[in-house]
């Protein structure tokens, strides 16, 4: 059973921000909600690298743990989802998030968030695969129709990979070691445990 | 003529010296020009260094600036771990421990078992009204916040996860209605109650005596004794501090980032286990623990004898008052005592 991860090869990463279009277009994600963005970090100076972010769906995940109604649940490939029907919006898990994935439609004042939202690694939620119903609350269950993230499939330079953790993380090791140099495997250690490598 | 001769053998030399120096330098570097890698920000360096990974966005919502903030691992830690345990040891340990003082010391009773029959007005109906407005938003809070860590643990193996997400729901929005009439209330403490505990020189006395809950005798009091005067301050502070750090919640990266949000929880929920344990023993000395404290709260109106009991100074200066002006008051027709 594959382990699904999201691997950003940040010397690769050019900030075009077509993942994040892709994202939003393909599960209509309401105006406001980043499912996925792109952070860039020392911006304007030498040595500037942009990383493309979203829920890294961790090994022992944070919002799964603080969530007061236990509304997340873990996939057979290691997805982390949640049920809508049961988030009462408290907002506890983007406190709890490492990577500030879990996203809300409202600001929030007087505890009126709304239902959390966050990336599926297009795999939707509790309800039966590829249902209006499940469109309606968590996009498209690409998943399903037995294909990988739109955000990672659309990367015009492959900066972003998806898929099983030890395939991309090949992939990601032998261009490593082919150009000579990496900035690291981005949010990997404080998603999957410290024994992984950087 | 000679001016443009010399200038052009200077730029011969120039371009010469350029081109020796371009050559000589050239095998020293690497084959493919500048390492990107010598000048790339790397993960773990920016963790070493920063403990967080900040970096800058195009879209309007900032906080998403932060790449990775390691720290919520911390505040799982204190979510998960920390707050249920500290607060069932202080929640549940005040329980046992005031059970256990009920049944080896039993309740306060009156001096003599016997009542004087004479009423004495102890609370006004503001006062009484301030009381139970915050009396009734912070049980309703304190349940509705122990089930924000609680919940899980207790209630949803009894209700099931649609009918307990369905309670956590309204039972958020009841914590966040009812901290205003909780704050209000303790505004309004501070004004009516201030005056009468300001520390006096009885309190060292009463504190050393042990307020009577375990001698027989009860060092005398002002309108607030010691013991009492501690829940004030306790509920000043301690709901001050909840009412503060509650704010910041309410209004959710209004005020600070998210380290601040983290920090409210801490400050908000630790705070909260504690003033829910003191309350608990607060109710229980004004029902159980001592005859006659009830009808302070309730009817706003105490027996003469239960008065002078618990607070003989407050009772000698009414009387000395109602002497020089209109009565104390008997029975059916009780006098304001201020």
């Amino acid at each position: 059973m594959a382990r699904m991860k999201f691997l950003c090869d940040a010397n690769r990463c050019i900030d075009c921000n077509a993942c994040v279009t892709a994202c939003k277009n393909e599960h209509d994600v309401p105006w406001g909600i980043q499912r996925r963005r792109v952070v860039t970090l020392n911006d304007g100076n030498p040595g500037e690298r942009s990383v493309s972010m979203a829920c890294m769906h961790c090994t022992d995940a944070p919002c799964m743990a603080v969530c007061p109604v236990d509304c997340f649940y873990r996939t057979e490939d290691g997805v982390v989802l949640h049920s809508k029907d049961l988030c009462i919006g408290c907002g506890y898990c983007f406190y709890a998030c490492p990577f500030g994935a879990p996203q809300y439609p409202r600001v929030g004042n007087f505890g009126s968030r709304g239902k959390m939202d966050k990336c599926t690694f297009c795999s939707g939620g509790p309800e039966p695969d590829s249902t209006e119903a499940e469109y309606v609350k968590y996009g498209r269950n690409r998943l399903a129709e037995g294909k990988l993230p739109l955000c990672a499939e659309m990367c015009s330079t492959k900066s972003l990979l998806a898929g099983d953790g030890e395939v991309i993380e090949k992939i990601y090791q032998e261009r490593v070691a082919m150009r000579g140099y990496g900035s690291g495997m981005w949010g990997w250690k404080i998603a999957y445990g410290d024994t992984v490598a950087s | 003529m000679r001016q443009s001769v010399h200038a052009v053998r200077i730029m011969m030399v120039a371009l010469t010296l350029v081109f020796v120096v371009g050559v000589d330098t050239a095998p020293a570097q690497q084959p493919s020009g500048s390492n990107p890698t010598a000048l790339s920000v790397r993960e773990d360096e920016l963790l070493r260094k920063f403990g967080e990974v900040q970096g800058q966005i195009t879209i309007p919502d900032e906080k998403l600036a932060m790449l990775e903030h390691p720290q919520g691992r911390d505040y799982r830690r204190f979510h998960e771990r920390v707050l249920p345990w500290i607060g069932g040891i202080a929640i549940v340990g005040m329980i046992v421990a005031l059970a256990a003082f009920y049944f080896v010391r039993g309740p306060i009773r009156y001096k003599r078992d016997e009542k004087s029959g004479r009423k004495i007005l102890r609370f006004k109906v503001i006062e009484r009204f301030t009381h139970w407005m915050t009396a009734t938003s912070f049980i309703v809070l304190a349940i509705t916040g122990l089930n924000y860590f609680f919940g899980k643990r207790l209630l949803l193996p009894l209700l099931g996860p649609d009918a307990f997400a369905t309670w956590s729901h309204w039972a958020k929005y009841a914590h966040n209605f009812m901290a205003w009439p909780f704050m209000l209330g303790v505004l309004l403490m501070a004004v009516l109650w201030l005056r009468d505990n300001l520390p006096d020189r009885y309190d060292i006395e009463w504190l050393k005596a042990g307020g009577g809950f375990f001698g027989e005798g009860e060092p005398p009091a002002g309108r607030f004794n010691a013991g009492q005067k501690l829940i004030f301050w306790a509920v000043l502070l301690g709901g001050g501090l909840l009412s503060a750090s509650g704010i910041v919640m309410l209004f959710p990266f209004w005020f600070t980032d998210i380290d601040g949000m983290q920090a409210a929880q801490y400050v908000h929920a630790t705070m909260a286990v504690i003033m829910i344990a003191i309350i608990i023993a607060h109710i229980y000395i004004g029902t159980l623990g001592m005859q006659g404290a009830w009808d302070a709260m309730g009817s706003g109106e105490v027996d003469l004898a239960w008065a002078s009991q618990h607070h003989r100074l407050w009772v000698d200066e009414q009387l000395a008052k109602s002497r020089r002006g209109p009565p104390v008051g008997g029975g059916s027709a009780p006098a304001p005592a201020e």
